[in-house]
């Protein structure tokens, strides 16, 4: 579903971000995709997405991301944004949800029954008409996963998706990713939820692949997290 | 909540205002559109010293006020930054324009002081219709209602834009004054000395959340072209209103209402 082949990247010249990165994830896989700060995670994301080009290829269900495939690249790839108050800028969540299909030319009735399928999947139904900026965090975090399962995209990218959310609005995050069926690639500092939500993990180590393997093994390795400024999940301390 | 946030919300509840129901909300876009741009230019075309004149077109956003069940109190409320500003612009006209034209009793009434008065009048009535014209009908709607007049899809796509990322601006800037505010405490506003930097780093944190707010509309499949939602088709109750607009704006303009009252002021 995704390939990378020997991609590279710098952001300004001589400082590369991503340096040769190869990796490839099958469909309906769900990879984490962890590493410290700076490790270049979410600018993985954005090379993927078409956001960014660097050198090297990258293939999406057999399509070169390239500006000719752009379009139909993007349109195979849901992504949830760190910053939700960034993803949607509409004024109600229903109008959020119906701005994808009608930018793909679905027919408006057939759109507004995929927000509502979408709506009822996640029970949010109570959401449809609610403003954008009188909805909670996690509310907020909810609505812009539900605006992009209403894609209908083959595969789902998410930048930290548990950020800024208690401890109760992580858990539905959390339920709601492991329900999808889709391909997912997920980039977070919350092992606990990457070991709830990925079979595989890839660890990201100053733009170069650290380690890439099941999760069950590598986020128990104790030694390595740390090298990378991280820490065993909660749930695996104490039982390595 | 600080000021800043307070202003976001505002922004918010105007399209809370907008997705309101009574008559003149659920009249179409179109009409509201074209009736109030004819009220500006009516208002904007009487003579600079027609105070008297001018007066009665408070009638039509009069009305509305009512019709719509807005209070006119949210709307001074919410246009109390920009209604100074417009006052402002004929403040200087009683020091140039000292021509006495009228007599109140005793009192000689100059010309500048006369047609201060008309200015600020036209300014409220301008910000008045304006302001009704968004706070009834939603956004989206106005722009769908631009682009039917074949207004370019570029300005329009922009006016939108431009009103979203207001949100994104201020909420930027209220994040910045807070920080701000917990590093210099006890102190009013912000120290000439950091302006400079402010504003720089607000311009730069601002566009860069335009930027991703962006990307988000284009990984969504967005490529200049808004799809507006469907518009309420333009019907007679919308017909009537517009011509009762426009009649009633051909009355007040080139009808002397006020003589025809008795005359509120003597020439
Ligand atoms: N727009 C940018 N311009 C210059 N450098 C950037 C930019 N965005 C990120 N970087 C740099 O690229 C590296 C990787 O960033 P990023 O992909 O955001 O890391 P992560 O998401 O893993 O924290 C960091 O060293 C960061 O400083
Ligand atoms: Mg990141």
């Amino acid at each position: 579903m995704i390939e990378f082949q020997n991609v590279s990247f710098s952001y300004e010249k001589g400082k590369s971000v991503i340096k040769g990165l190869s990796f490839s994830i099958a469909d309906g896989e769900a990879v984490g995709l962890i590493g410290a700060n700076g490790a270049g995670k979410s600018t993985v994301m954005k090379l993927l997405l078409g956001l960014l080009a660097g050198e090297g290829k990258i293939l999406v269900d057999g399509l070169e991301v390239n500006r000719a495939n752009l379009a139909a690249v993007r349109k195979k790839l849901g992504f949830v944004l760190q910053n939700s108050d960034n993803q949607m800028f509409m004024p109600t969540v229903y109008e959020d949800m119906i701005f994808a299909p009608l930018n793909y030319m679905v027919s408006r009735e057939e759109a507004e029954q995929r927000v509502d399928r979408v709506l009822s999947q996640l029970g949010l139904d109570y959401l449809k008409h609610r403003y954008n900026h009188k909805i909670s965090g996690g509310e907020k975090r909810m609505a812009a996963i539900a605006t992009v399962l209403a894609m209908e995209p083959e595969a789902i990218l998410m930048d930290e998706p548990t950020s800024a959310l208690d401890p109760y609005n992580r858990r539905i995050v959390i339920n709601t990713i492991r329900a999808l069926p889709q391909t997912k690639l997920i980039t977070s500092h919350d092992l606990d939820m990457i070991l709830d939500t990925c079979e595989r993990v890839i660890l990201l180590s100053d733009g170069q692949i650290a380690a890439d393997g099941p999760a069950d093994e590598i986020l128990r390795d104790r030694a390595l997290l740390e090298a990378n400024h991280m820490e065993l999940p909660l749930s695996l301390c104490g039982r390595e | 909540m600080n000021k800043m946030d307070k202003a976001l919300q505002e922004i918010g509840e105007m399209d809370e205002l907008a997705a309101r129901s009574s008559p003149i909300h659920n009249l179409s876009a179109t009409a509201k559109l074209l009736s109030t741009i004819a009220y500006i230019v009516t208002v904007v075309s009487f003579d600079k010293y027609d105070l008297s004149g001018l007066a009665p077109l408070l009638l039509w956003p009069v009305l509305l006020f009512q019709i719509s069940g807005i209070p006119v109190r949210t709307c001074f409320y919410k246009l109390r930054i920009v209604l100074p500003l417009v006052m402002a612009v004929g403040l200087f006209n009683p020091f140039f324009d000292r021509h006495i034209i009228l007599r109140l009793g005793t009192i000689a009434v100059s010309g500048g002081v006369v047609s201060m008065l008309t200015l600020m009048l036209k300014g409220v009535l301008c910000l008045m219709a304006s302001f009704l014209l968004v706070a009834t009908t939603p956004f989206d709607s106005i722009c769908a209602a631009l682009r039917k007049f074949h207004v370019p899809k570029t300005l329009v796509t922009l006016l939108l834009l431009t009103y979203r990322y207001v949100g994104v601006m201020t909420e930027e800037l209220a994040v910045m004054t807070d920080a701000y505010h917990l590093r210099a405490p006890g102190q009013k506003g912000i120290h000439v000395s950091a302006w400079g930097s402010f504003l720089g780093q607000l311009l730069l944190r601002s566009m860069d959340r335009a930027q991703e707010l962006y990307a988000s509309m284009l990984l969504r499949g967005y490529h200049q072209h808004f799809h507006y939602a469907p518009q309420k088709p333009f019907g007679k109750k919308d017909a009537v209103f517009l011509a009762g607009s426009l009649l009633l704006f051909a009355l007040l303009r080139f009808v002397d209402v006020a003589q025809l009252l008795g005359g509120v002021f003597v020439r």
